[in-house]
């Protein structure tokens, strides 16, 4: 089988020289599929992720993005190969306004991103209503949505979110559950961290159960549902 | 009626020009403390003495100029030295955050230890800035002394009271105006003024959309260098240079970019128009306004002045603990001191 788009494979490390979080973690991503990273509190999955992006230091594994080797690159440097990433708290500047928060999404860019803009308003389309409006009077939902598609203004490859359903009410969580199926749509990988587990195993093409930073079971979201294992543990049956 | 329009023409003359003059001097300082602060994290003790040096480099030009018969006419030979003034601001400052504040910043240093480490900083610019200018008073002012001649005035309207407005004040006024217009600009429309603001607003994130930070800091620090030096050379030309009340500016300056809510340029504008109005409207002895107001029998007897000028900084104290104890983010919601 032809390696994954984007893998993190056998990862091991922690912050800093703290102690080890993740022990021999694997997470993987195919293009245009939806991978999502679900499991208890404390189970080390936003770590994992940002593993994969970058921000913690790995003592053993690799991180590849098509085919590259990118184990050694700084966060920064994976957002130029085409990396997009959402912190769970803090992912917009809340004092400038939605459009000037897309803006500064597309920062490295120097050629022209108007159409990029456009695509994003048309996928969140409150978005483009509240453009002039400061980021930090939107709703929660509507953060989430100016946070994603600060994101996307790169024209990442691949999209990784770290619980972006966190704090948002069930309605809104459905919505921006059907915009990240969109995205998908459009050929970018989608890598998230999610704390609704059985909703977003519904959506996802394959899913991570993590436990205490390690692989506890992985397969396709359908499979993960119906494993009567995994629904008994961590689904609440 | 006559009495009424005295008693404005007094207090124009006495306050409100004198105030609006030194407002727009402290706003324009508190742009830069408040600058700082919201893209370096941390009060910056040395900005009065930065202001000094600016005029320091300024005043060197303007001599200069004069000896070679250089004038602008009726306005001040120091308005054409300005831009070489800010150029050498510019390079002090970009010399002390390359060989002082840069090392701090690579050791993520505490603002706490950065506020000591700018106090430094402040010592030494003071210390130089007397050293090559003297530390006495330096006179650089030319060119026509009044817009409004205080004589001129009362022979045009026939009021016992005079109205005079210096050239300084008015040049004052009127840069403060150009300088904050270009700040605004800068900052809302361009690109560079909009990633100042985003790694203000969320320095993590700017990292995460590729915003350079010693990009970001670099041109902080030129925007600093600039409003410092024009602040300076404008108080310099409205009062006279000396290099130690540079140092005593820096109360009412923090005062008010504190009141204003630090970090928030609208907020450092009106801070400086609170604390310049406060300060000279509790200083100012009221007994020739009240006497052109109320009747006769009523005319106040003392001076009914609140305070002796020698306490005008206690005013600016005052208010900064108000501040500080009932609203510490000040008016415009800065953030929190």
């Amino acid at each position: 089988m032809a390696e994954p788009f984007l893998i993190g494979e056998n990862m091991t490390g922690g912050y800093g020289s703290g102690a080890d979080i993740l022990h021999d973690c694997t997470l993987a991503v195919e293009k245009g599929e939806i991978a999502v990273i679900v499991g208890p509190n404390g189970a080390g999955k936003s770590t994992a992720m940002k593993a994969v992006f970058g921000m913690l230091n790995l003592r053993g594994g690799a991180v590849r993005l098509n085919g590259e080797d990118i184990t050694k690159l700084t966060p920064q440097a994976r957002v130029g190969k085409g990396m997009g990433f959402v912190p769970q708290t803090s992912n917009i500047f809340t004092s400038l306004t939605v459009e000037e928060n897309l803006e500064m999404g597309a920062f490295i860019r120097h050629d022209d991103f108007a159409q990029t803009m456009a695509q994003v308003y048309e996928l969140f389309p409150v978005l483009k209503e509240k453009r002039l409006q400061a980021a930090g009077e939107l709703s929660g939902g509507q953060r989430q949505q100016v946070a994603v598609g600060r994101a996307l203004m790169t024209q990442p490859q691949v999209l990784m979110l770290d619980e972006p359903t966190a704090g948002v009410s069930p309605i809104v969580m459905d919505e921006l559950f059907d915009r990240i199926i969109e995205v998908a749509r459009t050929g970018i990988s989608i890598l998230m961290v999610e704390q609704n587990a059985r909703q977003a195993l519904e959506i996802a093409d394959k899913g991570y159960v993590l436990v205490q930073g390690r692989n506890a079971f992985t397969d396709t979201g359908k499979a993960l549902l119906a494993n009567p294992e995994v629904r008994k543990s961590f689904l609440g049956g | 009626m006559i009495d009424f329009l005295n008693a404005v023409v007094a207090l124009s003359n006495f306050v409100l020009v004198p105030a609006i003059a030194y407002g727009s001097q402290l706003a324009l300082g508190a742009l830069g403390v408040t600058l700082i602060y919201g893209i370096l994290r941390f009060s910056n003790f040395a900005h009065g003495d930065t202001m000094a040096a600016g005029a320091m480099f300024t005043i060197f030009v303007t001599w200069w100029m004069q000896s070679m018969g250089i004038s602008l006419g009726p306005l001040p030979t120091a308005l054409l030295a300005l831009p070489f003034g800010i150029l050498g601001c510019m390079a002090l400052v970009l010399f002390t955050d390359r060989f002082v504040y840069r090392f701090y910043r690579q050791q993520k240093a505490k603002p706490v230890i950065l506020v000591i480490v700018s106090m430094g900083v402040m010592f030494i610019m003071n210390g130089l800035v007397r050293f090559a200018i003297g530390p006495g008073e330096q006179r650089f002012a030319d060119g026509e002394r009044f817009i409004v001649n205080a004589r001129e005035f009362k022979a045009w309207s026939g009021l016992r009271e005079g109205l005079a407005i210096k050239t300084s004040q008015g040049i004052t006024v009127i840069t403060a105006v150009i300088v904050v217009a270009l700040l605004f600009w800068f900052l809302n429309r361009t690109r560079t003024g909009k990633s100042m603001r985003a790694y203000s607003d969320n320095e993590d994130l700017a990292l995460l959309s590729g915003i350079n930070p010693e990009r970001v800091v670099m041109y902080t620090w030129l925007i600093v260098a600039a409003l410092a030096t024009t602040a300076g050379v404008l108080y310099g030309l409205d009062k006279s240079f000396k290099a130690f009340t540079y140092f005593q500016l820096l109360l009412p300056i923090f005062a008010s970019a504190i009141v204003g809510g630090l970090g928030s340029p609208i907020g450092a504008i009106t801070g400086g128009f609170v604390i310049a109005f406060s300060e000279i409207t509790i200083t100012y002895a009221w007994k020739k306004v009240l006497t052109y107001l109320v009747p006769e029998n009523l005319e106040p007897d003392s001076l009914v002045q609140l305070l002796s000028t020698d306490y005008k900084f206690a005013v600016s104290f005052v208010i900064l603990l108000i501040v500080l104890l009932f609203k510490p983010t000040g008016l415009f919601a800065g953030k929190a001191v």
